[in-house]
């Protein structure tokens, strides 16, 4: 199952043109452009591990790329994303997140139903990823 | 790519293409005559500068007929005596190849040793990736280049730092321009203990001594840009100046000019302070005397 969040999700992944060319932008703004991954699909997982610092004083794109390329480079089986954070007066807030690398095989979600009182249905997924500890999770 | 952006899409012309419409499409004659009107001297670096052009300016032209060459590396090593505007150069270089459409941003990071090694284990490859990531677009300057390099410690980690230079340099030759300064003989002996440097760069470029009449225009110049002017002996006084200066040991050409220029409107500020009852005009604040110039050790 193709997981997909943030911006650009209803579209194919982005080619790394695209992705450069989408980071200018964020440079160009001035917001700081910072690399995550994480190896738990979850869509309510929002603390990705940082890959490196904010890049926020960089003038070209080819500076973050140069880092993705590095990240990816070690973590080629995990989630990677690429997210940039305006810190401005008002705003104080991620701006543009999407998708920049995923692993080959996305096993997908399980669906738990609980029985509740009464004859309630409780509703819950759990990344079949996840029943493998962390950092071994996509191995294949 | 930035030379992508700057061609038309390829197509293939049959007829001759009329070169003196492109050279004025691509704005080079304008810069070529900017450089020539605010650098004194230095045929070298101009010569360098106009091939420069004129490769890039043949390399569309090929283009649009459907030939394709590789675009060449651009990394350069100035070297020259002190104060022959190895620095100067530099910082024009960036705005120069931007202009020329070789390089996305055209700004330049400025660095030496300082900025590049790390004072502990592991610290070296962080500081150097993170000054190369800024200088990704534009013109890494790394000044005093020899200082990396420490053969009398063994464990220096400046050898660390050049070998991250070394992979950038060759792997994003499109991304980014390193340029290193020094003076001659340094730098020699810098490449000579490593020998992967000097093959990474193509230009080397080396900085002559200004001539006396190239130090009088520079003079002139500086002496134009801050506003002051020579009188005809103060400018007699100073063609003088030079001559007796060059003989003197640690003459280093344009910075001497301009320390000597310093002194020289200290003395001049200190003529007019000294007669405190005089009126002044405009004229006599611009104007520097040959006094204030035969005032000079150099005389003595």
């Amino acid at each position: 199952m193709r997981i997909t969040q943030g911006c650009f999700s209803f579209l194919p992944d982005l080619t790394d043109g695209q992705i450069s060319r989408q980071v200018q932008y964020c440079l160009d703004k001035g917001w700081a452009v910072n690399i995550e991954f994480t190896d738990d699909p979850h869509p309510r997982n929002t603390f990705w591990d940082m890959w490196g610092l904010p890049m926020f004083d960089l003038p070209d794109a080819a500076g973050v790329m140069m880092e993705l390329a590095e990240c990816r480079r070690v973590y080629a089986d995990r989630y990677i994303r690429l997210s940039a954070f305006d810190s401005g007066h008002g705003w104080e807030s991620v701006k543009i997140s999407f998708l920049v690398n995923r692993p080959k095989e996305e096993p997908g979600f399980r669906l738990h139903r609980e029985e509740a009182a009464g004859r309630a249905l409780r509703y819950t997924t759990t990344a079949y990823a996840a029943d493998r500890p962390e950092g071994r999770r996509y191995e294949g | 790519m930035p030379l992508e952006d700057a061609i038309d899409t390829p197509e293939a012309i049959a007829g001759p293409i009329d070169l003196r419409a492109e050279f004025a499409a691509a704005g080079i004659e304008e810069m070529l005559a900017e450089l020539d009107r605010e650098l004194i001297g230095l045929a070298p670096v101009k010569t360098r500068i106009r091939e420069i052009a004129s490769l890039l300016l043949i390399e569309r032209i090929r283009r649009k007929m459907g030939l394709s060459g590789a675009l060449p590396t651009l990394h350069m090593c100035f070297t020259g005596n002190p104060g022959t505007g190895k620095t100067t150069v530099a910082l024009r270089m960036a705005g120069i190849l931007h202009r020329l459409g070789l390089l996305r941003r055209g700004h330049l990071v400025s660095v030496t040793r300082d900025d590049l090694v790390g004072q502990y284990i592991g610290h070296t490859a962080p500081k150097t990736k993170e000054i190369l990531k800024k200088a990704m677009g534009g013109v890494l300057f790394i000044d005093e280049a020899y200082y990396l390099y420490r053969p009398e410690n063994e464990r220096d980690y400046g050898q660390e730092a050049i070998e991250i230079l070394l992979q950038v340099m060759e792997s994003q030759r499109d991304d980014l321009v390193v340029i290193l300064a020094g003076y001659g003989e340094r730098m020699d002996r810098f490449f000579d203990s490593n020998p992967g440097f000097r093959s990474r760069i193509a230009h080397h470029i080396d900085f002559p001594d200004y001539g006396d009449d190239e130090l009088l225009a520079l003079a002139e110049l500086m002496l134009q840009g801050q506003n002051y002017r020579f009188k005809p002996e103060a400018r007699d006084a100073f063609v003088r100046y030079i001559a007796r200066r060059k003989a003197q040991p640690r003459f280093a050409n344009a910075r001497s000019i301009r320390n000597a220029l310093d002194r020289v409107r200290l003395r001049h500020a200190n003529r007019l302070v000294s007669d405190p009852d005089r009126l002044l005009s405009a004229e006599d604040v611009v104007s520097i005397e040959a006094s204030d110039i035969l005032a000079s050790r150099v005389f003595a």
